[in-house]
């Protein structure tokens, strides 16, 4: 296949990343959907919407984020890599932002959206709990009411981030339809949204639905990867070999490569939910799904042969969802960024790891990506360098993990 | 004429049906409907995220669902129907991704063979037609395209560009079953789409009560009845036929008698 000049330029005007993406949605949103898109274009072009954008994250969400290089887990990997192997891995902190993840970046960007069109109501869908938490904080911060769905399976497991929304003035309303998890409670985030559209914005929360949301949150989370780009030349001067990110529906991931992308010797590594294992329950997408149509765009699912979408497992909340966004499955097509998978195990291993030889807690998200770095730090040489991007900070997670490794809190 | 043409040239208003196939005794219900006087069957695809229906109808796909209802089983039913009914027009209704999954071509061959009539796809826009219009249009099956309150008038073309069968108008803005529109809403709507275009319009979301039904046969070509068929299944399981048959003979004498103070 001819490269392309840019892997930077999609999606095109219909909203497909190649034979990706689109507008899969009834009638009742077809003009909502336009609408925000011609209202996404003009903030877009608009310096003032950039401005106060900016301004927001500098003051409000503490960017930029810090780059960080990881020098005792470097040299913990480096203990048994093969001679001259191991990695120097560097951490974007997107954990630090206010809310503890980079769901922020993107929630700051719709609810100034939201605004600018006048409406007056705002919904989202939340899984682990990281995005409803975002939404519930820009509403309060704003003051617009604010209804968040979430999968009652996820209420259960994430019951300190349900906290943190009602604390904030959100209201919570569990979803006991379907598998009562992500993509349940985006269902009815759908279902709200074609009810309400008069007056009602819907803040999706990663880089999936109908067309233009791929492309918007891809855009305010690409503040990780320009950021990062910066702060990499400026401190030593080069570029990354590798970036690293987990994968739910993929908006850090994409937020962090896409500035990237264009830069051919930069390799680029997503990382998925293999759950149990790719042959048992897991929320790999790519490894182990095939290309569908659900929540508004077509990209890779977990399905069956007669396009019912099977369950989706993994011990992060945040990445147990049956999709991926549509951008990483054009990018996956063409062979521009690899994907992987690691387990719940697996995971956990890293999570402990991170832990003990930084002195930082992340959440079981991020874990995904360390695990996958500790993989290839150790097939990759001492001067070369690994980016990932700790999405997220791991308070949320710690009951989840006590449970997993079998201790009472 | 096709089918869903003759239907709507009767000399009354259309009376459109909706059940989730394989949710109680689908070839019984579909029977019970004919011989109540619906004169065009939707039958309905279960899918597991049903996003634009209400929760009677999200029940029905689950229950189906979970009763092992596949794809085959649902061409099963559509074909034995046709078999039974060899003038009743039938329309698949569904969401893109069990109709897409095989491809378009498939799914349209397998519908044709099925004797299927009409195909509405909830989630597939006139944007994304090439995702199934065309194979179906080859197959001679029509696309059945709706028009909402948030279609306008600028809009309305594009909607209309490429429907055929006829135009179902979906009274609220909204997911299915919860709500009913104000009959002066539907009223309007109605005049404006008539006003475009030649298809039949039928109205549905909401409708419930035979006098609902009436108000909406003095206006429109005809009236799409869901969730209330499927809530009669729910609660009365194998017994439904016998409940369903006596509700839609109560539509279709409304109905009826509707067409002649018009008429």
């Amino acid at each position: 296949m001819n490269a392309p000049n840019s892997f930077r330029t999609q999606p095109d005007d219909r909203g497909h990343f190649g034979a990706f993406g689109g507008r899969y949605v009834a009638e009742t949103l077809m003009p909502l959907v336009l609408e925000l898109d011609t209202a996404y274009r003009a903030a877009k072009a608009d310096p003032a919407f950039r401005l106060q954008f900016d301004d927001l994250l500098e003051h409000y969400v503490g960017r930029p984020s810090p780059l960080y290089y990881a020098e005792r887990l470097t040299e913990a990997l480096r203990e048994g890599a093969p001679d001259g192997k191991g990695a120097q891995i560097w951490f974007k902190r997107d954990e630090l932002n206010h809310t503890g993840a980079h769901k922020i970046n993107n929630c700051i960007g719709q609810i100034l959206l939201a605004m600018r069109m006048g409406k007056t109501r705002i919904i989202a869908e939340t899984g682990a709990g990281q995005h409803g938490v975002a939404t519930a904080t820009v509403c309060a911060r704003f003051g617009l009411p604010c209804i968040i769905y979430m999968g009652a399976k996820d209420i259960e497991r994430q019951a300190p981030n349900v906290f943190r929304m009602k604390l904030l003035g959100a209201e919570v309303r569990p979803v006991t339809s379907g598998s009562h998890s992500l993509k349940d409670a985006m269902n009815e985030g759908m279902r709200d949204w074609v009810a309400n559209v008069h007056d009602t914005f819907y803040i999706i929360g990663t880089a999936a639905g109908p067309h233009p949301y791929p492309e918007m949150v891809r855009d305010f989370q690409s503040v990780i990867g320009t950021e990062a780009r910066a702060q990499m030349l400026s401190r030593i001067n080069r570029l990354p070999d590798l970036l690293v990110a987990a994968i739910g529906g993929g908006s850090n991931a994409i937020g962090l490569f896409h500035p990237f992308l264009d830069d051919g010797d930069v390799m680029m590594l997503g990382v998925e939910a293999a759950g149990r294992g790719l042959d048992k329950e897991h929320a790999a997408s790519l490894a182990g799904g095939s290309p569908g149509i659900l929540h508004g765009n077509k990209t890779y699912l977990l399905q069956d042969e007669d396009g019912q979408i099977t369950e989706a497992h993994s011990i992060s909340a945040g990445l147990d969802y049956p999709g991926i966004g549509p951008e990483h499955s054009w990018l996956h097509s063409i062979g521009r960024v690899e994907y992987t998978s690691v387990t719940d195990t697996e995971a956990l291993d890293a999570f402990q790891l991170l832990c003990r030889t930084e002195g930082i807690i992340p959440a079981l998200e991020p874990a995904h990506a360390i695990a996958a770095v500790a993989t290839r730090a150790r097939e990759m040489d001492r001067d070369q360098i690994i980016l990932a991007n700790l999405c997220g900070r791991g308070d949320k997670d710690i009951f989840t993990v006590a449970e997993a490794l079998g201790v009472k809190i | 004429m096709t089918r869903l043409a003759t239907a709507f040239a009767k000399p009354h208003r259309a009376l459109v049906t909706f059940v989730t196939a394989g949710d109680g005794p689908t070839a019984d219900i579909l029977d019970a409907l004919v011989e109540g006087g619906a004169d065009v069957i939707e039958l309905g695809m279960p899918f597991t995220d049903p996003m634009a229906d209400g929760p009677a109808i999200q029940a029905a796909n689950i229950r189906s669902l979970l009763a092992g209802t596949k794809t085959a089983d649902i061409l099963a039913i559509a074909k034995a129907f046709r078999f039974r009914h060899p003038e009743v027009p039938l329309v698949l209704m569904g969401y893109a991704n069990p109709m897409t999954i095989r491809g378009p071509e498939w799914f349209a061959a397998a519908a044709k063979e099925a004797g299927v009539d009409g195909v509405i796809c909830v989630d597939i826009p006139p944007e994304e037609d090439p995702e199934l219009g065309p194979a179906l249009r080859a197959v001679g099956i029509d696309p059945i395209r709706l028009a909402t309150p948030t279609t306008d008038a600028a809009r309305l073309p594009t909607v209309l560009d490429g429907a055929s069968g006829f135009l179902y108008y979906v009274s609220v803005a909204g997911i299915t079953g919860l709500q009913q529109a104000q009959q002066t809403s539907i009223d309007e709507a109605v005049a404006r789409l008539k006003a475009h275009t030649n298809l039949p319009v039928a109205v549905g979301f909401g409708v419930r009560t035979p006098e609902q039904a009436a108000a909406i046969a003095r206006v429109a070509d005809g009236v799409v009845v869901g969730s209330a068929i499927v809530e009669l299944v729910a609660t009365h399981g194998v017994d439904a036929p016998a409940y369903v048959r006596a509700y839609i003979e109560s539509l279709a004498t409304a109905i009826h008698a509707a067409t002649k103070e018009v008429a």
